[in-house]
């Protein structure tokens, strides 16, 4: 048996998990039991998959296919496999969260169907990451992105849902159609259908098109602004457990398929590079600063989803410029930032929707406006979240730091030597970039984190008794919460594995310039954990002596709990700055008098700025616009031969005037 | 090795001397007294021997902010040449969990004002977010400019400018990191023009009022991690300023203790002689900084 077959037959375990429970009537417990167990052993064995694969050589295996093509291909090699390792973990963690956030007891309606799709959709991802050819690729693709839409629309008698679904359906298979060009060229690029490195493709006349529309089809999956559309609906739409796949895995498909075509060009031109690096920034601050102006939970995931997918495109973007430049050193650790940052994203964006799921069941709301102090309740819950959220902002010593710590070392190594030109300069672009969008997101996240878990309760739903979710959920945050601390205490061997996985992109130069950098910090981090639990305890030791009295408020004692801060003036300032791109719609009510009306309060609302402002209103008024044409086609048979007629007569008589 | 411990050791010792020199400067320049020089020892007695009072709206985080505010300034001296010594822990890339380690602390503190659930303190977290956020390219940007000129990925050998001869090639690029990076000294750590540590009302500052409800030791660390941090912030410009390293131990430290106290002496200068800004023009100011070190940038990649 090879890893691939391996993973070929987790993938159809994972596949086949939701079979059975369809035998079963709605609200059994017992087909949900046997969804969960057969996906969580698909997942397992394909980790073990990718982890065998990461360890070894790539293989590959062709089928015989009665199809245009005669064959079928899969092959799974590092970089498949690194990208599988997400896949697999997040996915079974999924399922077991799951278990208790979606409940068959619970959801009776649509239960079934949520856990039938969500084997199918981690069975195709497995199938997209393994694919050898196109055909291969497509077929995986497409599943992906019709199981994908059943999953957002799993409440299917909720109309935001069924429109995000459907803004999701719609742009998925625009990506497709790009696909379908782009593989079609480089077919005629390549001469064949297997994505392995060509050198023909260098010197080809369709190296432009080809890849400004794989950047158009994948960056249309992974989110890359501005084709983002469909993601900030469908992300809070959907189950937070399904959110947490689509965010941390179904982008990436995207991220993965970008590197795959890179993977066979045989040298990187640098204008390539420096789209890489243009579109990440553009992603990154423009992903951050929507999402400060958020105050939908699942919506400011969603836009962060976002400005990660931007961080992984300045890290290819660095790396492209790297080997544009035949600088190998930057260029590895461009590369292996970008990848790890995949692992990273996978893991903390999952665990903060998995964490935001289960404050969105305890309060029955996603606004955060009227959420707050629930980390007095949900002691694991809000510690997840505070975990998920410190990583996301890439602040030491956990493992967001690790990835952009990789990026912004490769952006400052660009300045080292005697490289010059646009190359250089777009790749040093790329460490003040991500200093501003990690400040901007600890802006984003000391808001949501606040907002959500401290001060005292804002609104009624927040009042009710919340509580820490059960076993399941709790053990799936615990698994990611691990993972990010690991991977920020550990990162030689996580930035190692990124490093083989990059050995793809790097066209057969060897690298290692990544672990050399990263010894010396392995034990920082180590020493700053050390000292911080130790000042902590200091502190909470003399902490429990303290005396207990009010928040000190300026004498005036009646403020309560509507005085506080919220979600909307936290980020006004930030949001007011970038008003150019996030275009907010403000409410600000005018104060009179010593004692202004209540129940008016500042508030801002960002609708997407591309979806909300510019695409549908432009559809809208072409609809409209579209409308006068509509005239001449009234369905009645009479004016359609009068049209007959009349053509032929203006024809007959152009042809006589000859 | 030795030498840069006393150093360390030094600068963790007289780090509340600083925020004494400025006060002094400006009760000098407006012909007071002013408070003895030793007046921040003196508090931090005072608070570390009083006892603690929380608000019972607060959660364990409200104690992690003073604790991450004292961490932070200290892990980052680890990874700075102190008194024209190489630093205890230096390694590629260190510059970046320079910065990173500052973030983290930002993070807490402000998290820890908003667990009070006081809209003041609310609002000083909003304004400190998202200045610091304007701030940091401006840090990123004159480390990028120090790289290309040393050719070092480390704060060690970027700071070495003298023995790369950076202070004779690029001496323009370097007057403008400097003065960017002044401006971010002075966001960074609550100074006039951006904040005013002295006025007491709530509306016109940012970082004091952040740490409104914190009391006893908790104040004490913060107030301590404040002047580590100034101190910290003071020594970048002290490093651009002084380039080359002196050979022996002691007119090192000297050379670098000056330097500190001249900082001090100019940040207690600009004080005296300026008001806070508006708060709408903070944020241009900010992007001026920016704008100084990216231009840096571009001179030395002639």
């Amino acid at each position: 048996m090879t890893s691939l077959e391996l993973l070929l037959v987790a993938s159809v375990l994972a596949g086949v998990s939701g079979l059975p429970g369809l035998l079963f009537p709605p609200g059994r417990a017992a087909g949900q039991r046997i969804a969960t167990v057969l996906h969580v052993l698909g997942c397992v064995a394909g980790a073990g998959a990718a982890a065998w694969a990461l360890a070894g050589g790539a293989v590959t295996i062709r089928l015989a296919w009665p199809l245009p093509g005669g064959s079928v291909a899969f092959s799974l090699d590092r970089l498949s496999a690194f990208f599988l390792v997400p896949v697999f973990v997040v996915a079974g963690l999924g399922s077991i969260y799951g278990e208790g956030y979606w409940a068959e007891s619970r959801h009776p309606e649509n239960g079934r169907k949520l856990r039938f799709f969500y084997g199918v959709v981690t069975a195709s991802l497995a199938l997209v990451m393994a694919a050898g050819d196109a055909w291969a690729f497509l077929a995986g693709w497409e599943v992906v992105s019709v199981a994908a839409f059943f999953l957002v629309t799993t409440d299917q008698n909720d109309a935001r849902a069924l429109r995000a679904g459907w803004i999701y359906l719609v742009s998925a298979h625009v990506g497709t159609l790009i696909l379908f060009a782009m593989f079609t060229l480089l077919r005629d690029a390549t001469g064949g259908w297997l994505l392995v490195p060509s050198e023909a493709l260098g010197s080809s006349a369709l190296l432009r098109p080809i890849l400004l529309l794989a950047l158009a089809g994948f960056g249309l999956k992974a989110g890359v602004i501005p084709l983002h559309i469909w993601l900030p609906d469908a992300h809070a739409a959907a189950p937070s457990h399904v959110s947490a796949l689509l965010s941390g895995v179904v982008l990436k498909m995207g991220i993965y398929g970008l590197v795959r075509v890179l993977s066979m060009l045989p040298a990187y031109p640098t204008w390539l590079g420096l789209a890489l690096v243009a579109l990440g920034i553009s992603s990154g601050v423009l992903g951050v600063v929507l999402a400060l102006a958020q105050h939908d939970l699942k919506r400011l995931l969603a836009y962060h989803s976002i400005e990660n997918i931007g961080i992984i495109l300045i890290g290819l973007g660095v790396g492209a410029l790297g080997m544009a430049q035949g600088r190998l050193d930057w260029a590895v650790l461009g590369f292996a930032g970008g990848l790890l940052h995949v692992w990273n994203h996978a893991a903390f964006k999952s665990l903060l929707f998995y964490s935001a799921g289960a404050v969105i069941r305890a309060t029955g709301t996603r606004e955060i406006d009227s959420m707050g102090g629930l980390l007095r309740r949900m002691r694991f819950t809000g510690a997840a979240f505070l975990v998920g959220a410190a990583a996301i902002c890439g602040l030491p010593p956990l493992n967001g730091f690790v990835s952009e710590w990789l990026i912004t070392l490769g952006s400052f190594r660009a300045l080292t030597g005697d490289s010059a030109g646009a190359g250089m300069l777009g790749a040093a672009a790329g460490a003040p970039a991500l200093a501003l969008i990690g400040a901007l997101a600890v802006a984003c996240f000391v808001k949501a984190f606040a907002a959500v878990f401290l001060g005292s309760p804002r609104g009624p739903a927040a009042a009710i008794e919340a509580g820490d979710p059960n076993r399941s959920m709790l053990f799936s945050m615990g698994g990611l919460a691990l993972a990010c601390v690991v991977i920020g205490l550990w990162p030689a061997g996580a930035a190692g594995l990124g490093r083989d996985a990059a050995g793809a992109l790097l066209l057969g130069h060897a690298g290692s310039r990544a672990d050399a950098d990263l010894g010396a910090l392995g034990g920082i981090p180590l020493l700053l954990v050390v000292f911080l639990a130790a000042m902590g305890l200091a502190a909470a030791a003399r902490a429990r002596r303290a005396a207990r009295t009010t928040t000190w408020d300026c004498g005036y004692a009646s403020g309560g709990p509507r005085i506080q801060y919220t979600a909307s003036s936290f980020a006004q300032m930030l949001v007011g700055m970038f008003r150019w791109a996030v275009l907010p719609d403000e409410h600000r009510p005018s104060v009179a008098g010593p004692f202004p009306a209540a129940g008016e309060r500042f508030e801002s609302h960002a609708p997407d700025p591309v979806l909300d402002r510019l695409l549908l209103p432009g559809l809208t008024r072409g609809r409209s616009f579209l409308g006068l044409a509509r005239v001449i086609q009234a369905g009645r048979i009479q004016a359609y031969l009068l049209y007959i007629v009349v053509t032929l007569v203006v024809l007959l008589a152009w042809s006589a005037s000859w | 090795m030795v030498t840069s411990i006393a150093n360390l050791l030094a600068v963790l010792v007289l780090a509340p001397l600083l925020p004494g020199v400025i006060n002094k400067t400006k009760a000098l320049v407006a012909g007071r007294t002013g408070p003895p020089l030793l007046q921040v020892y003196f508090d931090l007695a005072k608070l570390l021997r009083k006892g603690f009072v929380v608000s019972t709206t607060t959660t364990w985080v409200f104690l992690a902010g003073p604790v991450v505010s004292v961490v932070a300034p200290v892990v980052a001296s680890l990874l700075l040449p102190l008194g024209g010594r190489p630093a205890l822990l230096s390694f590629t890339g260190d510059m970046i969990l320079f910065v990173g380690v500052f973030a983290l602390a930002r993070f807490f503190v402000a998290a820890a004002a908003m667990d009070t659930g006081s809209p003041f303190e609310g609002m000083g977290a909003a304004r400190e977010v998202t200045f610091s956020a304007l701030a940091e390219p401006a840090l990123l940007f004159g480390m990028l400019a120090l790289t290309r000129m040393s050719g070092s990925l480390s704060l060690t050998g970027m700071f070495d400018l003298g023995a790369s001869a950076a202070w004779q090639k690029s001496s323009a690029s370097i007057i403008l990191i400097l003065a960017s990076w002044f401006i971010v000294l002075l966001a960074e750590n609550a100074r006039v023009p951006f904040d005013d540590p002295t006025t007491h009302l709530e509306l016109t500052m940012i970082h004091e009022v952040m740490v409104l409800d914190h009391a006893g030791p908790a104040l004490g660390f913060i107030v301590y991690g404040g002047a580590l941090k100034l101190t910290v912030f003071a020594e970048l410009l002290v490093m651009l300023l002084i380039p080359s390293r002196p050979g022996s131990g002691a007119l090192a430290f000297a050379a670098s203790a000056g330097g500190l106290v001249g900082v001090g002496v100019v940040v207690g200068l600009v004080e005296s002689s300026m008001a806070r800004l508006r708060l709408v023009r903070v944020p241009q100011l900010l992007v001026t900084a920016t704008l100084l070190a990216g231009f840096a940038v571009v001179l030395v990649l002639r």
